[in-house]
């Protein structure tokens, strides 16, 4: 009887000591998580933004005013006229 | 302690034995001082452990513990084609603890230089606002700057992200969308309309600092940001940036003072583009005229004249009293005197039928008509038509614009309510209600969103819509008001002119117009409507079909090629004109057809 008693005391001891490193090692796992988390979002933020001022960067080139100019005075290019337009079917 | 020695009497330690208390005495106020003191203590860590512990935590954390915002971008605007039109880019902000660095004092110069401003007016602002721990140095600076000045590693400067908004097609698409402020929120247009939506929501960390405000570590985050969410207008940059060009060379030939221009897609109401002039560069606003802000499509009123008279003829075909070809009307002499009231037209143009009132611009035949018919029905098919109310786009400071209900009209105001006067109208209403004739009676409700259709009604019969628009094509054959000007080689245009003097204090100006053109192509199977209306054209003309007809005409041209919609009048200049080659037009030049309101006036006076 009193060997059974020994015996549970001991494995809720064990329990115990168990669960409180268990605390101690998922806290420390979660922080590790956290950084790696916080380091791919920065990297992530980055990538975006470097996305984003690359668009900027196509949405000017591609600007209408700037294509149509260039057409016109750099390449001498302009609108055909009714006339100068066949339709084929 | 000095050690006893044994040299020293006995007797004196006999003494010291008799005198003092016992040693148990002694013993008992030691063992009670000690157990005091120790209680003592028990009890003040009980009281720090235990009772005071939020406390003390809650003062330990905020000593090194920081929530911290994480800053979110707002979402990109979109054309209908996935063009980006407004961007939010990273950009550094630089602040400071104004104290720390009045400490270094001989480091501002550099600190000064870097910043890019003035190293004596930096101190005084330093100076100045020395008693707070927070002033920003300089905003949005490029990120490259910024770095540079937080190399210098000068104490107590800090630097911090925002974003800044740019417009790559600045001015062009200025009205539509709007501005942000400093702290990125909408101020105009669809940035605030759209604030919510596109703002989003930054996020929060907790993170341990140290004494001089550096994160050193990243402990967890409270709640994550929630980014900006984007957004698809159904503007086309192409034909915005085709609309602006075009009107703004209109606008500077014919020395007006502004003007606007709508262009919707008839099967939806998607706005496909809407620009104003005079305009600003939403990427520098600094200095422009608050005036040159107003979308004037939307927000400015203007009477709408002759491009009433399709609305006008829509009831008038709906009562069965009018038909396309009859009752014939007299507009003979081209004045009609009508209860004090001198109504007249630029020429005299006989006996009309209905399709002829249009086709001419017949003021005498629209007051004709619009005396004859109901005035209930009159009231409700224009504001059926959307007048008088707002088209609920959802646009800040949209205008309702103002029509007088029907009970209170005289029978003077209802004649001259015929032909455009003494109502007011937005631009948009007025392309609103014309693609509601284009597509057969059906309003489609102006939206800004691709794909945001909003509910749709029938408001006339599909009978009457198809009478309404053949009536509207012979305006552009010759003999109509809008020939030759409004003329899309290869397409059918139906299109209606308005030219209409603007009301000033006290009457109408003598020689103040605005020139109006409505219209939609390709009229066999409407896609686009356009509505293009020029304020006080000083130099040349000031009819619409002159002023505002090529200006629709080169617009539509380009936006039906830009958008791929085949033509349906091929090897024609105009509606039923003679086919010259089945592969499309020939010769040197568009035939001759003069515009009937420029020529000569054979009686009656022009107005």
């Amino acid at each position: 009887m009193k060997a059974i008693g020994a015996l549970i005391m001991l494995i809720l001891l064990m329990a115990a000591l168990a669960s409180a490193l268990g605390v101690v090692w998922t806290r420390h796992e979660s922080r590790v998580l956290f950084v790696i988390l916080t380091t791919l979002q920065n990297q992530r933020d980055e990538l975006n933004i470097e996305y984003g001022k690359l668009e900027l960067e196509q949405a000017t080139y591609a600007e209408p005013r700037r294509i149509d100019d260039d057409a016109r005075q750099k390449l001498g290019m302009v609108n055909p006229r009714p006339q100068d337009i066949r339709l084929l079917r | 302690m000095v050690t006893r020695k044994p040299s020293q009497p006995t007797s004196r330690q006999g003494r010291r034995h008799g005198a003092g208390p016992s040693a148990s005495k002694r013993m008992v106020v030691v063992v009670t001082l000690l157990g005091l003191a120790s209680l003592g203590l028990i009890a003040r860590a009980f009281d720090l452990q235990v009772v005071g512990k939020q406390f003390y935590q809650r003062q330990g954390d905020a000593r090194f513990l920081r929530e911290m915002p994480i800053p979110v971008s707002r979402g990109t605007i979109f054309d209908r084609n996935g063009e980006p039109l407004a961007v939010s880019t990273p950009v550094m902000s630089i602040w400071a603890n104004p104290s720390e660095v009045l400490d270094n004092e001989d480091r501002i110069p550099q600190l000064a230089q870097a910043l890019g401003i003035d190293a004596d007016e930096l101190k005084g602002r330093l100076e100045q606002r020395s008693d707070r721990e927070f002033l920003y140095l300089r905003r949005q600076m490029a990120p490259e700057a910024a770095q540079a000045v937080l190399d210098l590693g000068i104490p107590g400067v800090n630097g911090q992200r925002e974003f800044r908004r740019f417009y790559p097609s600045g001015e062009v698409t200025s009205h539509v969308l709007g501005f942000t402020n400093i702290d990125d929120h909408g101020q105009e247009g669809l940035e605030l309309a759209y604030d919510d939506w596109l703002s989003g929501k930054p996020g929060e960390k907790r993170v341990i600092r140290d004494r001089m405000g550096h994160i050193v570590e990243d402990v967890e985050q409270v709640h994550a940001p929630q980014p900006g969410r984007n957004l698809t207008l159904s503007i086309d940059r192409r034909v915005q940036f085709l609309a602006y060009s075009e009107l703004k060379a209109a606008i500077d030939k014919s020395e007006a003072d502004s003007g606007s221009m709508v262009v919707l897609d008839v099967k939806t109401g998607e706005v496909l583009a809407m620009v104003n002039l005079p305009t600003y560069n939403p990427n520098a606003l600094t200095n422009t005229p608050p005036g040159n802000r107003r979308n004037r499509s939307m927000t400015d009123v203007f009477e709408p004249g002759s491009t009433i008279k399709p609305i006008l003829m829509a009831a008038a075909l709906s009562s069965g009293k009018f038909t396309p070809t009859s009752p014939l009307i007299d507009t003979t002499g081209g004045h009609w005197y009508y209860l004090g009231h001198d109504i007249h037209d630029t020429h005299n143009w006989g006996v009309l039928t209905p399709t002829g009132v249009i086709t001419k611009s017949s003021n005498v035949g629209a007051a004709h008509i619009a005396s004859d018919i109901d005035t209930g029905l009159m009231y409700d098919t224009y504001r059926a038509f959307g007048f008088g109310s707002s088209t609920n786009s959802g646009f800040p400071g949209e205008a309702s614009g103002h029509l007088r209900p029907g009970s209170s009209w005289g029978l003077r105001e209802k004649a001259i309510l015929g032909y455009g006067y003494g109502l007011n109208v937005t631009v948009l209403q007025l392309a609103s209600a014309y693609a509601t004739i284009a597509d057969d009676g059906v309003m489609h409700p102006p939206t800004f969103i691709k794909g945001g259709e909003n509910e749709a009604k029938t408001l006339i019969e599909p009978r009457i819509a198809k009478e309404l628009i053949s009536m509207l094509e012979t305006t552009t054959q010759p003999g109509g008001t809008a020939a030759p000007y409004a003329w899309i080689a290869n397409y059918t245009v139906a299109g209606k002119t308005g030219t209409a003097h603007k009301a000033t204090v006290g009457g109408y100006s003598k020689d103040n117009y605005g020139a109006a053109f409505a219209g939609f192509v390709p009229a066999t199977n409407p896609r686009l409507v356009a509505a293009v209306v020029i304020d006080s054209p000083k130099k040349g003309s000031y009819y619409g079909g002159l002023v505002s007809g090529p200006v629709f005409a080169k617009v539509m041209d380009g936006a039906l090629r830009l958008l791929d919609i085949p033509p349906d009048n091929i090897g024609r200049w105009y509606v039923g004109g003679p086919v010259q080659d089945q592969n499309g037009l020939i010769g040197s030049k568009p035939p001759e057809a003069p515009n009937i309101e420029e020529a000569p006036v054979d009686s009656g006076e022009t107005p």
